[in-house]
Protein backbone atom coordinates (compact mmCIF):
# COMPACT_ATOMS: atom_id res chain seq x y z
CA UNK A 1 0.00 0.00 0.00
CA UNK A 2 1.34 3.35 -0.80
CA UNK A 3 2.19 5.83 1.65
CA UNK A 4 -0.36 8.94 1.50
CA UNK A 5 1.29 10.54 4.40
CA UNK A 6 2.86 13.31 2.49
CA UNK A 7 -0.71 14.51 1.53
CA UNK A 8 -1.54 17.21 3.94
CA UNK A 9 -5.34 16.96 5.01
CA UNK A 10 -8.93 18.09 3.73
CA UNK A 11 -8.77 19.81 7.07
CA UNK A 12 -5.56 21.17 6.40
CA UNK A 13 -3.75 19.64 9.36
CA UNK A 14 -0.46 18.14 8.47
CA UNK A 15 0.13 14.30 9.74
CA UNK A 16 -1.03 13.37 13.06
CA UNK A 17 1.67 12.48 14.99
CA UNK A 18 1.96 9.72 17.59
CA UNK A 19 1.81 11.95 20.20
CA UNK A 20 -1.11 13.25 19.57
CA UNK A 21 -2.69 10.10 19.86
CA UNK A 22 -1.20 9.24 22.58
CA UNK A 23 -1.90 12.31 24.60
CA UNK A 24 -5.77 11.87 23.36
CA UNK A 25 -5.57 8.02 24.49
CA UNK A 26 -4.24 9.02 28.27
CA UNK A 27 -6.87 11.68 28.33
CA UNK A 28 -9.16 8.55 27.71
CA UNK A 29 -7.71 7.19 30.36
CA UNK A 30 -8.29 9.29 32.82
CA UNK A 31 -11.91 9.22 32.56
CA UNK A 32 -12.34 5.45 32.88
CA UNK A 33 -12.23 4.22 36.53
CA UNK A 34 -10.90 0.77 35.57
CA UNK A 35 -7.29 2.01 34.70
CA UNK A 36 -7.61 5.35 36.27
CA UNK A 37 -7.49 3.56 39.97
CA UNK A 38 -4.09 1.11 38.32
CA UNK A 39 -2.11 4.18 37.72
CA UNK A 40 0.20 2.07 35.23
CA UNK A 41 1.77 3.96 32.80
CA UNK A 42 1.80 0.54 30.72
CA UNK A 43 -1.35 0.35 30.07
CA UNK A 44 -1.41 -0.08 26.35
CA UNK A 45 -3.38 1.59 23.82
CA UNK A 46 -5.48 -0.62 22.55
CA UNK A 47 -6.24 -1.31 26.34
CA UNK A 48 -7.91 1.95 27.18
CA UNK A 49 -9.67 1.59 23.82
CA UNK A 50 -10.80 -2.06 25.43
CA UNK A 51 -11.79 -0.82 28.37
CA UNK A 52 -13.16 2.37 26.34
CA UNK A 53 -15.90 0.53 25.16
CA UNK A 54 -16.56 -1.40 27.87
CA UNK A 55 -17.27 1.53 30.34
CA UNK A 56 -19.44 2.91 27.74
CA UNK A 57 -21.96 -0.03 27.90
CA UNK A 58 -21.82 -0.24 31.48
CA UNK A 59 -22.84 3.29 31.42
CA UNK A 60 -25.25 2.52 29.18
CA UNK A 61 -26.98 -0.25 30.85
CA UNK A 62 -27.03 1.88 34.37
CA UNK A 63 -29.25 4.61 31.76
CA UNK A 64 -31.52 1.72 31.30
CA UNK A 65 -32.10 0.62 34.57
CA UNK A 66 -32.54 4.19 35.96
CA UNK A 67 -35.68 4.89 32.60
CA UNK A 68 -36.67 1.23 33.96
CA UNK A 69 -36.81 2.88 37.99
CA UNK A 70 -37.83 6.28 36.92
CA UNK A 71 -40.64 4.82 35.05
CA UNK A 72 -41.78 2.71 37.34
CA UNK A 73 -42.08 5.82 39.72
CA UNK A 74 -43.55 8.37 37.87
CA UNK A 75 -46.38 6.10 38.18
CA UNK A 76 -46.59 6.57 41.68
CA UNK A 77 -45.10 9.29 42.92
CA UNK A 78 -47.33 12.61 42.95
CA UNK A 79 -44.47 14.25 40.78
CA UNK A 80 -45.33 18.08 40.95
CA UNK A 81 -44.01 18.60 44.53
CA UNK A 82 -41.43 16.19 44.13
CA UNK A 83 -40.27 17.91 40.96
CA UNK A 84 -40.15 21.46 43.19
CA UNK A 85 -37.85 19.72 45.73
CA UNK A 86 -35.86 18.60 42.96
CA UNK A 87 -35.43 21.57 40.89
CA UNK A 88 -34.64 22.98 43.91
CA UNK A 89 -31.39 21.03 45.33
CA UNK A 90 -30.28 20.10 42.04
CA UNK A 91 -29.97 23.36 40.73
CA UNK A 92 -29.36 25.71 43.42
CA UNK B 1 -27.63 16.41 47.90
CA UNK B 2 -23.35 16.29 47.42
CA UNK B 3 -22.51 19.46 46.84
CA UNK B 4 -19.81 18.59 44.32
CA UNK B 5 -22.50 17.81 41.88
CA UNK B 6 -24.44 20.96 41.98
CA UNK B 7 -23.99 23.19 39.32
CA UNK B 8 -24.03 27.03 40.26
CA UNK B 9 -23.90 28.04 36.14
CA UNK B 10 -27.37 27.76 35.04
CA UNK B 11 -26.64 27.14 31.48
CA UNK B 12 -23.99 24.66 31.87
CA UNK B 13 -25.27 21.26 30.40
CA UNK B 14 -25.78 19.52 33.90
CA UNK B 15 -28.77 22.33 34.40
CA UNK B 16 -30.11 22.09 30.84
CA UNK B 17 -30.26 18.43 30.77
CA UNK B 18 -31.99 18.47 34.21
CA UNK B 19 -34.54 21.08 33.57
CA UNK B 20 -34.92 19.26 30.25
CA UNK B 21 -35.75 15.86 31.27
CA UNK B 22 -37.57 16.80 33.96
CA UNK B 23 -40.20 18.70 31.49
CA UNK B 24 -39.98 15.65 29.74
CA UNK B 25 -40.73 13.10 32.71
CA UNK B 26 -44.22 15.29 33.33
CA UNK B 27 -44.99 14.90 30.04
CA UNK B 28 -44.64 11.52 29.62
CA UNK B 29 -46.51 10.71 33.44
CA UNK B 30 -49.40 12.97 31.97
CA UNK B 31 -49.66 10.85 28.78
CA UNK B 32 -51.85 8.36 30.86
CA UNK B 33 -54.16 6.36 28.56
CA UNK B 34 -57.65 5.48 29.12
CA UNK B 35 -56.61 1.51 30.01
CA UNK B 36 -53.36 0.46 31.09
CA UNK B 37 -51.89 -2.63 29.53
CA UNK B 38 -48.59 -4.42 30.38
CA UNK B 39 -47.20 -2.89 27.17
CA UNK B 40 -47.77 0.57 28.64
CA UNK B 41 -45.01 -0.26 30.90
CA UNK B 42 -42.39 -0.90 28.00
CA UNK B 43 -43.65 1.90 26.20
CA UNK B 44 -43.01 4.02 29.80
CA UNK B 45 -39.49 2.92 29.97
CA UNK B 46 -38.76 3.83 26.32
CA UNK B 47 -40.09 7.13 26.58
CA UNK B 48 -37.88 7.71 29.71
CA UNK B 49 -34.59 6.47 28.41
CA UNK B 50 -35.26 8.50 24.56
CA UNK B 51 -35.56 11.00 26.88
CA UNK B 52 -32.99 11.30 28.86
CA UNK B 53 -30.65 10.92 25.66
CA UNK B 54 -32.74 13.69 23.78
CA UNK B 55 -31.94 15.72 26.79
CA UNK B 56 -28.79 15.21 27.25
CA UNK B 57 -28.01 15.95 23.30
CA UNK B 58 -29.88 18.87 23.31
CA UNK B 59 -28.11 20.32 26.40
CA UNK B 60 -24.58 20.25 24.59
CA UNK B 61 -26.59 21.26 21.40
CA UNK B 62 -24.92 20.93 17.63
CA UNK B 63 -21.08 21.26 18.69
CA UNK B 64 -20.31 17.77 18.72
CA UNK B 65 -20.53 15.14 16.33
CA UNK B 66 -21.96 12.62 18.71
CA UNK B 67 -25.10 15.08 20.01
CA UNK B 68 -25.99 16.11 16.69
CA UNK B 69 -25.96 12.17 15.98
CA UNK B 70 -28.74 11.48 18.73
CA UNK B 71 -30.66 14.15 17.60
CA UNK B 72 -30.54 13.57 14.38
CA UNK B 73 -31.63 9.77 15.02
CA UNK B 74 -34.16 10.67 17.06
CA UNK B 75 -36.27 13.11 15.08
CA UNK B 76 -35.34 10.78 11.63
CA UNK B 77 -36.52 6.61 13.15
CA UNK B 78 -37.41 5.79 10.42
CA UNK B 79 -34.79 7.10 8.15
CA UNK B 80 -32.02 6.50 10.08
CA UNK B 81 -33.13 3.24 10.07
CA UNK B 82 -33.17 2.74 6.47
CA UNK B 83 -29.72 5.09 6.26
CA UNK B 84 -28.05 2.60 8.90
CA UNK B 85 -28.66 -0.54 6.86
CA UNK B 86 -27.25 1.00 3.94
CA UNK B 87 -24.65 2.34 5.76
CA UNK B 88 -23.07 -1.09 7.26
CA UNK B 89 -23.02 -2.93 3.54
CA UNK B 90 -21.26 0.02 1.68
CA UNK B 91 -19.19 0.88 4.84
CA UNK B 92 -17.72 -2.89 4.12
CA UNK B 93 -16.64 -1.88 0.42
CA UNK B 94 -15.10 1.90 0.85
CA UNK B 95 -11.62 1.96 1.58
CA UNK B 96 -10.28 3.68 4.33
CA UNK B 97 -8.16 6.85 4.19
CA UNK B 98 -4.87 5.73 5.00
CA UNK B 99 -4.16 8.23 7.04
CA UNK B 100 -6.39 6.96 9.33
CA UNK B 101 -3.95 3.91 10.35
CA UNK B 102 -2.24 6.13 12.22
CA UNK B 103 -1.84 4.58 15.69
CA UNK B 104 -1.56 1.30 13.84
CA UNK B 105 -0.46 -0.06 17.04
CA UNK B 106 -3.27 1.30 18.84
CA UNK B 107 -5.65 -2.01 17.51
CA UNK B 108 -8.54 -1.55 14.63
CA UNK B 109 -10.51 -3.59 16.58
CA UNK B 110 -11.34 -2.30 19.13
CA UNK B 111 -11.41 1.38 16.79
CA UNK B 112 -14.31 0.16 15.06
CA UNK B 113 -16.15 -1.22 18.01
CA UNK B 114 -15.76 2.10 20.11
CA UNK B 115 -16.93 3.66 16.35
CA UNK B 116 -20.29 1.83 16.77
CA UNK B 117 -20.61 2.74 20.35
CA UNK B 118 -20.28 6.39 20.05
CA UNK B 119 -23.06 7.72 18.39
CA UNK B 120 -21.89 9.04 15.13
CA UNK B 121 -18.84 7.71 15.50
CA UNK B 122 -18.51 5.70 12.57
CA UNK B 123 -18.04 9.11 9.88
CA UNK B 124 -15.54 10.60 12.26
CA UNK B 125 -11.07 9.88 11.93
CA UNK B 126 -9.20 8.39 14.28
CA UNK B 127 -8.45 11.33 16.40
CA UNK B 128 -11.64 13.14 16.35
CA UNK B 129 -12.97 9.81 17.96
CA UNK B 130 -11.03 10.15 20.90
CA UNK B 131 -12.12 13.55 21.77
CA UNK B 132 -16.14 12.76 20.89
CA UNK B 133 -15.86 9.53 23.08
CA UNK B 134 -14.17 11.73 26.28
CA UNK B 135 -16.65 14.52 25.85
CA UNK B 136 -19.55 11.39 25.26
CA UNK B 137 -18.33 9.78 28.49
CA UNK B 138 -18.53 13.20 30.62
CA UNK B 139 -21.52 13.55 29.76
CA UNK B 140 -22.86 9.77 30.29
CA UNK B 141 -21.46 9.92 33.49
CA UNK B 142 -23.40 13.80 33.95
CA UNK B 143 -26.47 11.82 32.87
CA UNK B 144 -26.28 9.33 35.47
CA UNK B 145 -26.00 11.38 38.09
CA UNK B 146 -28.66 13.34 37.73
CA UNK B 147 -30.58 10.55 36.80
CA UNK B 148 -29.72 8.84 39.72
CA UNK B 149 -30.37 11.44 42.10
CA UNK B 150 -34.09 12.21 40.68
CA UNK B 151 -34.82 8.72 41.10
CA UNK B 152 -33.26 9.16 44.76
CA UNK B 153 -35.50 12.15 45.14
CA UNK B 154 -38.74 10.49 43.55
CA UNK B 155 -38.27 7.66 46.03
CA UNK B 156 -38.27 9.62 49.19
Amino acid sequence: MSSRRSRSGQTGSSRITDDQIADLVSKLQQLIPEIRNRRSDKVSASKVLQETCNYIRSLHREVDDLSDRLSELLASTDTDSAQAAIIRSLLM
Amino acid sequence: MNPQNLSLNPTSIRSKFTKTFLRALTRINNRRPPISPSREIYQRYRRVKIAADASMASAVGSRRTWSRAILWKIRNQRRYRALVSRRISTHAMTKRDPRENYGREVGHGSADELRRIVPGGEAMDFCSLLGETAHYIKCLNTQVQVMRSIADLYST
